[in-house]
């Protein structure tokens, strides 16, 4: 099998398995759908590893499938860029993929849209891929409004519940916001580079960016904007908190592993263009930096164990977002990897309570669930103990590269962001342990009657999967964010190199780990820790108080500083009031009111004129015909009009 | 040959159904009709099969005298803009027949007539080479469609059909002067194809534009010359508005392409200015007043109205991507408008109400009607993958060429089209079953899921391989832009 053929595996079986489980979900049943499904994305997967494997033999590839389209002499194809950055990004989806696919079997077994459940996984495991391997800019739009659609369908999945379905739209319009940036983004690169291949537009933006910073700042911003909507970056992040109503194997596939990390992918695929203006790249940690700190504290106040995790993967986000800003893409992408990694572990064990406690997620009606539910108990703690970046655990490599490049990065702001993603170290650690704690431990506080039970194997063995890289993945940092290991595939000028500076400090694993236990933000990890086990289980009464005398700025940021309650009223009705303005008082009254009615009435007074000639005669009227075809012929025979 | 068969084989197909008589022989006029249709679609095959696509000019070309003492003929051919809209007629007048089956029960032949004698008429409309030949196509098209309405629409179908005739009316008398008027300025000739070579100065250009714009602006519509559409649709049977909106608001955007922009090329550019405002205003303007509609119908006629902005934008932007997005648009949202207003048509038969407020929860009793018309929203909503996506992608490409605040403009229908297709998808289709008559709701049967299946073949093909539609215009779109990059006063 040439490799090619192979590349076409990796997206087309996964649809495959989509469109029979959607189609036929009724004929092959809820085994035969998820058989199929799950034997789609395991074969991705397997040719996933294939092509990874190929890619570090050395290969890449870089050709077109079929020509979508063609106009005004320029080609748009289909096409995938196979290189280190895709080959990655695809053994990680398809492997979370293939993980959440198990696990639905369990968490999804008593549900009456389990055909239809497969059916869109799969359908979004092929659109993210085709996303991350696309080596143009239509394709990549494709990809990125697929997983949109899709994320869509799964979060309005129960679409009886009023919540769910006002959720799925919300979510959608808020991305499409920024779609509406990234198309002008892919529209402005058409116009002066005349392609969207992604090659010769790497390849010439280096002299467009000579010739005058202003069109690629225009272009990666508004990129950027599309980031912002899929990546969830303030303040577009309003619709991910909400897309938990969707059934929680998508949240962990979507909107945490994978979806969500799309806007991440773009601007590192985009690093020939966003290295060439500084402006861009202040804006993209500025907003990272906000997103990372701001969303961290909301976390702290919520007690929907899904929201505390929703908002947690908004905070990770904009660690990576900053990151990238700081031309960290290595940096950035390994976070990506790592998160998906400990984010899915989270996610799928919070689901694992959820079924336990029979759809229960609040976590004040939670607490001492470790002796009930060991298994969950553990994996959950080692997405807990990644997450808030405690070594040798995956979260602490990646989060400290990411910081450490931050500090390094000289472009407008970096003090600004460094501060934000070094206070946010204690708040991660603060709110993922004040979950461990609240759900965890202490009195149990659920209902006595129905004591939880540890899940059943295909719910545990994709925790205990997924955990194993949760707590190994961040071993790879020496090799993939110092060795230069994305090579040609990542572009970082000189005057950006933060990365490689790091990299020339860098004196192995243990060393590492050594130097980090000495430096800042692993002690505001432990402070954040021990401030969680203080206020949760040594002194339970505290937060409330606390809360109390923070009084306005508690609800502050318990509301998420008001945005959903502003952009209801600002776009959600005041759109609706001025369309109903325009209808009523435009087209009503105006249009159909004065010119149309108005003109009827010209044409009823007129008539009464024309009464007058219209006597009723017969002869009359043929008459007056006879005048008329006349003067047409008139016309016509004797060039009336002609000058 | 092709052209003269595509056009009289459904009038003839037509009169014979009208032949029929009384509703004793409905069966038979169904038969016929439906017999008429799919001969009607083959015969246009060809067109597409045998077209030859390194000629940029017109092909399958007929011309006989008609009127020999004014130089009027019965002058036919199609090139790769107008070729399109044959087949796309062809194809919609099948789905409309077996759309109406069932459903019409009072005077079937004539309804059936009216339909085919209405399809030929439109395939003279894209055909005719002569502009006297058009303009009574043009006029005659508005006969059976304000029968239809006016015949089989709905309690306030007068009011819609006289707007609407008297609308259109309006504005095809100020064409049939400036048609007049070229007759005379070109020494007798009413060929379509020798007035784009006719010099014309530059004030003459601009009189002769506002001649064709009513026309045209009225048919596409432009706002704010549109508000008879809404009130039409509403009003019209499934199937008219199916033919109005997937046919009928072509005729005024191909008179766009087909006479404003290669006879006064001059003008065009002058008054871009002001067509590019109006399709913008369209966008925009229609797009927030489709968000506030509680009539379904109402909405999906406020939606066309936003998309073909996008029609007219494109035309006005002078380059290939503007041009070729429009008249993919034009394309696409012909299938897309058919098949949100049959969707619209399968709740109406069985609920016999278009307000939002009367459903929720449809799919819990419809789920592959709802996944249907998910299919249907999403393209209307131009998502990537469906025909919806293209013209719109192709056209904010265009813009952004011309000027990035156009393309910004346009491109806030991402949020505007999805906000209010959406949104009333969720209000008609998710959530629990609102009422007693949801509950009560069955499902698409066979003849609903043929068409609507067909429908969806096609949006899918188009958004995922849309190459053959564009490959067909390249010539005739640069034989049109190069009409038009000429100065001719």
């Amino acid at each position: 099998m040439s490799m090619k053929t192979l590349y076409l595996v990796v997206p087309l079986a996964p649809l495959a398995g989509a469109i029979v489980a959607g189609l036929f979900g009724r004929a092959i049943g809820r085994a035969g759908a998820h058989r199929v499904t799950i034997a789609g994305v395991a074969v991705s997967f397997v040719a996933s590893l294939a092509v990874f494997a190929d890619v570090l033999a050395g290969n890449t590839f870089d050709g077109s499938v079929y020509t979508w389209l063609a106009s005004g002499g320029v080609r748009f194809e289909v096409g995938f860029l196979i290189d280190r950055l895709s080959a990655l990004m695809m053994v990680v989806v398809t492997f979370v993929s293939l993980m959440v696919h198990i696990y639905t079997i369990g968490y999804m077994a008593e549900d009456p849209g389990y055909q239809r459940f497969f059916a869109y996984i799969a359908l979004f495991t092929f659109a993210m891929l085709m996303l991350v391997m696309a080596n143009n800019f239509v394709q990549l739009f494709f990809g990125w409004e697929a997983v949109g659609l899709v994320s869509y369908l799964l979060i309005g999945f129960w679409y009886k519940r009023p919540s769910a379905i006002h959720a799925n739209l919300k979510a959608f319009l808020v991305n499409r916001v920024g779609d509406f940036g990234f198309l002008l983004g892919i529209a402005l690169v058409l116009a002066y580079f005349g392609t969207l291949q992604y090659r010769p537009v790497f390849d010439q933006a280096p002299a467009l960016a000579a010739s005058g910073a202003l069109p690629i700042t225009a272009i990666c911003l508004l990129l950027f904007v599309g980031a912002m909507g899929k990546s969830a970056q303030f303040p577009l992040h309003v619709w991910l908190p909400d897309s938990m109503e969707g059934p929680t194997p998508i949240s962990a596939l979507i909107h945490a592993a994978t979806m969500v990390t799309a806007g991440i992918f773009m601007v590192a695929r985009m690093s020939p263009l966003y290295e060439l203006s500084t402006t861009a790249l202040a804006v993209v940690m500025a907003i990272g930096a906000i997103t990372a700190l701001s969303m961290g504290l909301v976390a702290l106040t919520q007690y929907d164990i899904k929201r505390v995790i929703a908002y947690s993967t908004l905070s990770q986000l904009g660690y990576m977002t900053a990151a990238l800003g700081a031309s960290g893409y290595a940096a950035a992408i390994f976070h990506l990897m790592t998160h998906a990694f400990f984010k899915a572990v989270l996610f799928l064990a919070a689901g694992s309570v959820i079924i336990a406690l029979h759809h229960e997620q609040d976590m004040r009606r939670m607490g001492g669930l470790r002796r009930h539910m060991p298994i969950t108990y553990a994996t959950l703690l080692v997405g807990a103990i990644a997450s808030a970046g405690i070594p040798p655990f995956s979260g602490f490599f990646s989060k400290d590269a990411i910081i450490e490049t931050i500090r390094h990065a000289t472009v407008p702001g970096a003090a600004f962001a460094y501060f934000c993603v070094l206070a946010c170290v204690f708040v991660t650690a603060a709110y993922t342990f004040r979950m461990v704690f609240l759900a965890f431990h202490g009195e149990p506080r659920f209902d006595p009657q129905h004591p939880p039970h540890e899940s059943p194997a295909v719910v545990t063995v994709p925790l205990v999967l997924l955990a194993v890289p949760a707590v190994a993945s961040g071993w790879w940092i020496g090799s993939l964010v110092f060795g230069d290991w994305f090579g040609a595939s990542l572009v970082v000028r000189p005057e950006h190199a933060n990365v490689a500076q790091l990299a020339a400090e860098y004196r192995g694993l243990v060393a590492f780990v050594v130097h980090g236990l000495a430096a800042p933000p692993f002690w505001l990890a432990v402070a954040g820790i021990a401030t969680a086990y203080y206020l949760y289980r040594v002194r339970p009464e505290l937060p409330k108080r606390l809360a109390q005398r923070l009084g306005v700025l508690y609800a502050l940021v318990e509301r998420k500083y008001g945005f959903d309650e502003l952009y209801a009223l600002v776009f959600a009705a005041g759109a609706r009031a001025v369309g109903a303005g325009l209808w009523k008082g435009g087209d009503e009254r105006a249009i159909d009111g004065v010119l149309v009615n108005g003109a009827a009435r010209v044409v009823g007074w007129a008539a009464g004129v024309v009464r007058l000639v219209q006597n009723g005669l017969l002869s009359w009227y043929a008459f007056m015909m006879i005048l008329g075809v006349a003067a047409v012929y008139a016309i016509v025979k004797y060039r009336v009009f002609a000058p | 040959m092709l052209l003269s068969l595509a056009i009289w084989i459904p009038i003839v197909a037509g009169l014979a159904v009208l032949a029929t008589g009384d509703d004793r022989n409905a069966p038979l006029a169904r038969t016929l009709a439906l017999v008429g249709a799919l001969l009607g679609f083959l015969v246009t095959i060809p067109l597409y099969t045998g077209f030859d696509v390194g000629d940029p000019g017109f092909q399958f070309v007929e011309k006989a005298a008609w009127i020999p003492q004014f130089n009027i003929h019965y002058h036919l051919g199609v090139d790769g803009i107008s070729l399109w809209f044959v087949l796309l007629n062809a194809f919609v007048t099948v789905l409309v027949v077996i759309a109406g089956w069932s459903v019409i029960e009072a005077r079937v032949a004539q309804y059936f007539a009216a339909f085919l004698v209405m399809s030929g008429l439109l395939n003279g409309v894209f055909s005719a080479l002569d502009a006297v030949l058009f303009y009574v196509f043009f006029e005659a098209t508005l006969i059976p469609m304000f029968i239809i309405i006016g015949v089989w629409g709905g309690p306030n179908r007068v009011y819609a059909a006289v707007k609407f005739f008297l609308y259109t009316l309006f504005g095809s008398l100020l064409m049939l002067v400036a048609l007049l008027y070229l007759y005379n300025k070109s020494g007798g000739s009413f060929s379509i194809p020798d007035w784009w070579n006719l010099p014309l100065p530059l004030g003459t250009q601009m009189v002769l534009f506002f001649g064709f714009l009513f026309a045209f602006a009225i048919k596409v519509p432009m706002w704010p010359v549109h508000t008879w559409l809404p009130d039409a649709h509403t009003e019209a049977p499934t199937g008219s508005s199916v033919v109005l909106a997937a046919i009928l608001l072509k005729l005024g955007a191909y008179g766009f392409v087909r006479f404003t922009l290669p006879i006064l090329p001059d003008a065009s550019r002058e008054l871009a200015w002001l067509m590019i405002a109006l399709s913008l205003v369209a966008v925009v303007y229609i797009g927030l007043v489709a968000l506030v509609q509680t009539d379904m119908k109402r909405l999906i006629a406020y939606s066309s109205i936003s998309h073909m902005g996008f029609v007219t934008l494109g035309f006005f932007l002078f380059n290939a991507w503007g041009v070729e997005g429009a008249l993919v648009q034009m394309i696409s949202h012909g299938f897309v408008s058919a098949a949100l207003f049959l969707c619209v048509g399968v709740l109406y038969d069985r609920m016999h109400t278009r307000m939002i407020a009367d459903y929720g929860g449809v799919v819990n009793t419809m789920p592959k009607f709802a996944s249907f018309m998910m299919l249907f929203a999403l393209a209307n909503c131009g998502l990537p993958a469906t025909s919806g996506f293209v013209g719109e992608f192709l056209v904010i490409m265009g813009a952004t060429k011309v000027n990035g605040w156009i393309a910004a403009a346009a491109a806030s229908t991402l949020v505007l089209g999805a906000a209010y297709t959406l949104w009333m998808y969720k209000r008609v289709i998710f959530g629990a079953v609102a009422n007693e008559r949801v509950a009560r709701l069955k499902d698409l049967n066979a003849r609903e899921l043929l068409v609507l299946g067909l429908l969806a073949a096609a949006v899918l093909a188009m958004g995922v391989y849309p190459l053959p539609f564009t490959e067909v215009m390249h010539g005739s779109v640069n034989e049109l832009l190069r009409h038009v990059a000429l100065p001719k006063t």
